[in-house]
C-alpha cells in the first residue's frame, strides 16, 4: 500500500495562504478480522480506509461519494475519531487530532459535529427532545436549567420545529423531524465543522428537498463548514463546493464541483455519473450509460494495483500492477489513474 | 426544564401499566402478598413452628364438621401446626427468596454485563466463557450441587439455610443477567444514538449512565419480574427436596415436602401452599407481561 | 384488442388497532399487452400495495381488499378462488421485490428455487427444468452460471441476488412482471445494470411490466407512461415524455422540483413540498393534497376533485386537481416560471 506524501493536501497548501480547517494526509482504517475462542488473533483486515488525503477549507462544503462499502462514511467517522484511525493524521485547525488523548479530544468535539443518516437509530428513544438537544449544552458545560430550556427552543426554532416540543419523544415525530432534531442537537454546541453522514438517504423525496435547504440556510447563517458523505450523486452536486469520490476506501478524484461532473477524469466517475438516470425522458432515451460490470470487489482483499482494474475498460497491463498516484491533472483536479480523460 | 406537562418515560410507563388490567390484577396480588409477608408476626394468629399433636390435622373450615375447629380456619397439618400461620410465615420466605437473590443478580449482572458489552475485549471473553460453563449445566442442577456441598458448612446454618440459597441461586444466575445485558448493550452499541453521544463529547460513563443503561433497563425489570418468581419456585422445590430451608422454619416448599406422605388422607396442607405459589406465580407472571409493554415508548 | 390488465374503483385496506388504514382507495388503471408503466409516489402513497393487491398477496388481517376488480387476461382476479391465484402467480403474472437480501429462500439453492416454480407452473421435468433454470440465469447474465445455479442466495451479491429474481420472475414467460422498487437496494452502477436487463428482456419477450419507485429518475427511462400516486390514490396519469414536459398536478410539480438534477449546474434553491402526507386512517375533506398545495383555493378544502382530463395536453393525460381541470386556475400555469402565480395567490388569499 501506498500512501502518497504528495496528495492535494500539500499542493494545496502551497497554492493558498490561508491554513485549511481540515487537513487530513493518509489516513488509513483497518477493522482487523480476528479468530479464536479465547485467545484472538488477526487473521486479516477490512480495509474500509486505504490512504485517503484530502482538505476542507473553512465554509465550503465538500462531497464525498462512493457506492456502499467504499469507505465514506467510515473516513468520517476516523475524522472525528469515533473510530482509532489506523494510521495517518487529521489536522484540524492544525491540531493533529490521533495525536489527542481522551480529555482534549472531548473538549475539541465541540467545534466539530456530526449529522447521521437513520432518523430512527441515531436519537436515544427514552431521551425526551429537550434532553437529546440540550445534552451537548451540558456535557460542554455551556447552559444550565433555564438558559439551558431557552437554548433548546431556540434551536428548535432554527430548524423549524415548534419549540413547544421538548416534552416529546423522538417517536413521536417523521423522518425528517427528527432528522431536523438530529441537526438541532449538532448545531447546540455552536460547531465550526459538521460531518454530514448521509443525512438525507432515509427520507422521502419531497422530504429530502426540506433538509437540503435547511442544512445550507445553516451553513449560510452560522458559517459551517460541511462534509457530506452521500450516494447521490445530483445531491452532492446541489449542496457541495467541491467533490470527492472514492472507491474501495481511496479518493480516486478530486475536483471542483462543476469541473467534477463537467469533465470527470477517472472512468470510475465517469461510469459513476453516466450511472445515474436523470428525471427527463428526452435527457435519458438519448444518453449514453456505462455500464460497468461485476461487483464491487471485496475490502478485505482488494485486487493489486489499482484497485478499479478489474472493472475498468481502460484496463491495461500496469492498472494490475502500480497502484497509480492521486495527482494533480488540471488546476484543483486531482485522480488517481494511468490513463485519465 | 419546566415542570409543567414535564414527562418522563417513567410516568408514561406507570400509566400505560396501568391501563393494562391484567397486570394491574397482577400488582394487587404481588402488593398483598409482600403485605402478608412483612405484617407476618402480626396477622398470623399462632406460632407456626410450634404445633399440638392433640389437634393434628384437622380439616379447614370447609372440611368435615367432626374434624373441624374454628381456632384453625385453615386446619393444621401433621404436627399440629396452624397451617394459616405456617402460610402466612412461609410468605415472608418466599419474599426473601425472591428479592434478595435477585437484587444481587441484577447488581452484578447490570455491571458485568454493562463492561462487557460497551468495552468488550478480555472482559466479554471472560463473561461469555462463564456463560458457557454455567449453561452446560440444567440451572436447578447446578443450584442443588452447590447446597449440597455447602450445606454442611457454616453458611449452610445461617438463617436457616437462606442465606445458602442466596448465595447458590445468585451464583448461578447472574450470568443470565450478564448475558442478556450484553446483548442489549452489543445491539445499542450500533445504534447511530450512541456514536452521536461520543461526537457530541459524552464521556464513556455518561454515556453507559445516560443512553446505555436506560435503553437495558426495560428488560432488566422485565427479566427481574420473571426472576422473582423463578427464585421462589426453585426455593420451594429445593425444600420440597428436603434441601432448602430447614424445618421447623416454615416455606411454601417446606410444607409441601412436609405434608406429601400424607397427602392422599390430608390433601388440604399440601394444596393450600401450592396454590398460593401458583398464584403468586401467575401474578408476577401478568405483571412482567404489562412491564415489558408499557415500558417500550413505541407501543 | 382487449386490455391485459384492467384495474378498476381497487380499494384496499389495513385495520389496525388505530382504525382503519386507507391503504389504496379507488385506483382505476390499465394496461395493453407489453406496455411498461411507471408507478411513481412517496413511501405510503399506496404503491406497493397496489401490486401486492394485483397479485392478491395482501396478508390478511390486518389487510383487506374492500372493492374493485382487477381483470387479467379477461379474468377477475378478485373472484378467483385461490387455486386459480395461484395459478397465476408465478406463471402468468410475476414480481420482483425491493429487497434481494430476503425475497430469496435462504436455505435452497438458486437452481432449486427457479426450478420449483417451471416444475409448478409449466409441468416440466427436473432435467428440463434445470436446462431451462440455466439458460434463464444466463440470459440475465450471471457469469459462469453451470457452476453458480447449485450456489446459496448468501453467495451471491445483492445485484446478483436481484439478477436470480429477474430470472424467476421470468421463466414461466408471464405476461405481466410487477416490479416493486427492483433497485432501491442497490447501489448506482448496478442500478444502472439491473434496469439496462429489465429494458432488454422486456423489450426481448414483449412482457407487459409495471415499474414501481419512488424515484423519478428510474421511470424517466424506462417506461411508456406514468402514474403518479398520493395518499392511496392516482393522482396524475400522463404518456412519459407529456407527464415530464407538461405535468399537470400540483404535487407532480413539487416531485420535479424538489429533487436536484445530475446534470443542472446552477445551485437553484430547491423548492420542496412543505408539510407532511396526510394521516390514511383520517384522511382530510377535498383535495388530500390540498393541505401542502400553494395553489389551493376553497374548493379543494370542501369536495375531492375526480381524475379527469386535463385540457390543453395530450388526449390520455388525466389529473386529481380542481385548479387544471376544465376552467380551472392551473391551466395555463408553466410549473417551472410560476412565481408570479404565487404571488398572484398570496395576493388573492
Amino acid at each position: 500500500m501506498t500512501v502518497t506524501a504528495r496528495g492535494p493536501v500539500a499542493q494545496g497548501s502551497t497554492a493558498s495562504h490561508a491554513p485549511h480547517l481540515l487537513e487530513v494526509t493518509g489516513l488509513t482504517m483497518h477493522f482487523p478480522i480476528t479468530q479464536g475462542l479465547v485467545f484472538q488473533r488477526q487473521v486479516g483486515a477490512v480495509r474500509a480506509v486505504d490512504g485517503v488525503d484530502f482538505f476542507v477549507d473553512k465554509g465550503e462544503t465538500v462531497g464525498l461519494v462512493g457506492e456502499s462499502g467504499c469507505g465514506k462514511s467510515t473516513t468520517g467517522r476516523a475524522i472525528l475519531q469515533l473510530y482509532k484511525p489506523t494510521k495517518g493524521a487529521v489536522l484540524f485547525d492544525g491540531t493533529d487530532l490521533t495525536k489527542l488523548g481522551g480529555e482534549a479530544m472531548r473538549k475539541q468535539r465541540r467545534r466539530m459535529q456530526m449529522i447521521f443518516q437513520d432518523p430512527y437509530a441515531s436519537l436515544n428513544p427514552r431521551m425526551t427532545v429537550g434532553n437529546i438537544i440540550g445534552e451537548p449544552l451540558e456535557v460542554h458545560e455551556l447552559a444550565k436549567g433555564q438558559a439551558k430550556l431557552n437554548r433548546v427552543q431556540e434551536l428548535l426554532r432554527v430548524v423549524g420545529l415548534n419549540p413547544y416540543f421538548t416534552n416529546r419523544y423522538p417517536h413521536e415525530f417523521s423522518g425528517g423531524q427528527r432528522q431536523r432534531i438530529g441537526i438541532a442537537r449538532s448545531l447546540a454546541v455552536e460547531p465550526d465543522f459538521i460531518v454530514c453522514d448521509e443525512p438525507i438517504s432515509a427520507l422521502d423525496v419531497s422530504i429530502q428537498a426540506q433538509v437540503i435547504n435547511l442544512l445550507e440556510e445553516l451553513q449560510s447563517k452560522f458559517n459551517l463548514t460541511y462534509l457530506f458523505i452521500a450516494h447521490d450523486l445530483s445531491v452532492v452536486r446541489h449542496i457541495s463546493d467541491r467533490v470527492a469520490v472514492m472507491y474501495l476506501g481511496k479518493i480516486v478524484e478530486l475536483a471542483d464541483r462543476d469541473e467534477l461532473y463537467k469533465r470527470p477524469l477517472h472512468p470510475y466517475s465517469q461510469a459513476l455519473l453516466s450511472a445515474v438516470p436523470i428525471p427527463d425522458p428526452a435527457v435519458e432515451t438519448k444518453r449514453q450509460r456505462i455500464i460497468l460490470t461485476g461487483d464491487v470487489p471485496s475490502p478485505v482483499n482488494p485486487p493489486s494495483g489499482c484497485h478499479f482494474h478489474t472493472r475498468c475498460w481502460k484496463a491495461q497491463a500496469v492498472c494490475s500492477e502500480v497502484d497509480p498516484e492521486f495527482k494533480v491533472h488540471a488546476p484543483r483536479h486531482w485522480a488517481a489513474c494511468h490513463f485519465p480523460g | 426544564m419546566t415542570g409543567v406537562g414535564q414527562r418522563s418515560l417513567w410516568r408514561d410507563a406507570a400509566s400505560r401499566l396501568a391501563a393494562n388490567r391484567a397486570a394491574m390484577a397482577g400488582l394487587v396480588v404481588v402488593a398483598l402478598f409482600a403485605f402478608v409477608a412483612i405484617a407476618a408476626p402480626i396477622l398470623a394468629p399462632y406460632d407456626p413452628a410450634a404445633g399440638d399433636t392433640r389437634n393434628h390435622e384437622l380439616d379447614p373450615f370447609w372440611g368435615d364438621p367432626a374434624y373441624r375447629s374454628a381456632a384453625f380456619p385453615l386446619g393444621t397439618d401433621q404436627l399440629g401446626r396452624d397451617v394459616l400461620s405456617r402460610l402466612i410465615w412461609s410468605a415472608r420466605v418466599s419474599l426473601l427468596i425472591g428479592f434478595v437473590p435477585v437484587s444481587i443478580i441484577v447488581t452484578i449482572g447490570v455491571a458485568v454485563g454493562l463492561v462487557a458489552g460497551y468495552y468488550g475485549r478480555w472482559a466479554d471473553l471472560l463473561l461469555m466463557r462463564a456463560v458457557d460453563v454455567i449453561y452446560a449445566f440444567p440451572e436447578l442442577l447446578f443450584v442443588i450441587v452447590i447446597v449440597t456441598a455447602a450445606r454442611g458448612t457454616w453458611i449452610g446454618e445461617l438463617g436457616s439455610g437462606i442465606v445458602l440459597i442466596f448465595v447458590s441461586i445468585a451464583t448461578v444466575s447472574w450470568v443470565g443477567m450478564a448475558r442478556l445485558v450484553r446483548g442489549q448493550v452489543l445491539a445499542l452499541r450500533g445504534l447511530e444514538f450512541i456514536d452521536a453521544a461520543r461526537a457530541m463529547g459524552a464521556s464513556d460513563r455518561r454515556i453507559l449512565v445516560r443512553h446505555v443503561l436506560p435503553n437495558v433497563l426495560a428488560p432488566v425489570i422485565v427479566a427481574v419480574a420473571f426472576g422473582v418468581p423463578g427464585a421462589m419456585l426453585t426455593e420451594s422445590a429445593l425444600s420440597f427436596l428436603g434441601i432448602g430451608i430447614k424445618p421447623p422454619t416454615p416455606s411454601w416448599g417446606v410444607m409441601i415436602n412436609e405434608g406429601f406422605t400424607l397427602a392422599i388422607q390430608s390433601p388440604w396442607p399440601v394444596l393450600m401452599p401450592a396454590v398460593c405459589i401458583s398464584v403468586v406465580m401467575l401474578a408476577f407472571t401478568f405483571l412482567g407481561d404489562g412491564l415489558r409493554e408499557a415500558l417500550d415508548p413505541r407501543a | 384488442m382487449p386490455d391485459l390488465l384492467d384495474v378498476k374503483g381497487l380499494e384496499t385496506r389495513f385495520f389496525t388497532r388505530d382504525g382503519e388504514v386507507h391503504a389504496v382507495d379507488g385506483v382505476s388503471f390499465r394496461l395493453a399487452a407489453g406496455e411498461t408503466l411507471g408507478i411513481v409516489g412517496e413511501s405510503g402513497c399506496g404503491k406497493s400495495v397496489t401490486a401486492l393487491s394485483l397479485m392478491r398477496l395482501i396478508p390478511y388481517p390486518p389487510g383487506k381488499i374492500t372493492a374493485g376488480t382487477v381483470m387479467f387476461d379477461g379474468q377477475d382476479v378478485l373472484k378467483m378462488d385461490d387455486d386459480e391465484v395461484r395459478a397465476i402467480r408465478g406463471n402468468n403474472m410475476a414480481m420482483i421485490f425491493q429487497d434481494p437480501m430476503t425475497s430469496l429462500n435462504p436455505v435452497l439453492t438458486i437452481s432449486r428455487q427457479i426450478t420449483e416454480a417451471l416444475e409448478l407452473h409449466l409441468k416440466m421435468n427436473r432435467t428440463d427444468a434445470r436446462k431451462r433454470c440455466l439458460e434463464l440465469l444466463e440470459m440475465v447474465g450471471i457469469p459462469s452460471a453451470k457452476v453458480r445455479m447449485d450456489d446459496y442466495p448468501h453467495q451471491f451479491s445483492g445485484g446478483m441476488r436481484q439478477r436470480v429474481m429477474i430470472a424467476m420472475a421470468l421463466s414461466c414467460n408471464p405476461k405481466l412482471i410487477l416490479a416493486d422498487e427492483p433497485t432501491t437496494a442497490l447501489d448506482v452502477t448496478i442500478q444502472a445494470q439491473i434496469l439496462e436487463l429489465l429494458k432488454k428482456l422486456a423489450k426481448e419477450f414483449g412482457t407487459a411490466f409495471i415499474l414501481i419507485t419512488h424515484d423519478l429518475g428510474v421511470v424517466a427511462g424506462m417506461t411508456q407512461r406514468i402514474h403518479v400516486m398520493y395518499a392511496g390514490r392516482i393522482v396524475e396519469k400522463a404518456d412519459t415524455g407529456e407527464l415530464f414536459a407538461n405535468p399537470k398536478m400540483p404535487y407532480t410539480w413539487g416531485l420535479l422540483r424538489s429533487i436536484p438534477r445530475l446534470d443542472e449546474s446552477r445551485r437553484a434553491k430547491l423548492r420542496p413540498i412543505e408539510g407532511l402526507p396526510p394521516d390514511l386512517i383520517n384522511l382530510p375533506v377535498g383535495c388530500c393534497f390540498a393541505a401542502r398545495c400553494q395553489y389551493k383555493r376553497d374548493v379543494c378544502t370542501e369536495k375531492e376533485p375526480e381524475l379527469k382530463v386535463v385540457p390543453k395536453a395530450k388526449p390520455d393525460h388525466e389529473a386529481r386537481c380542481w385548479g387544471t381541470q376544465e376552467g380551472g386556475w392551473l391551466v395555463d400555469v408553466d410549473y417551472r416560471t410560476d412565481t408570479t402565480v404565487m404571488a398572484a395567490v398570496g395576493a388573492a388569499s
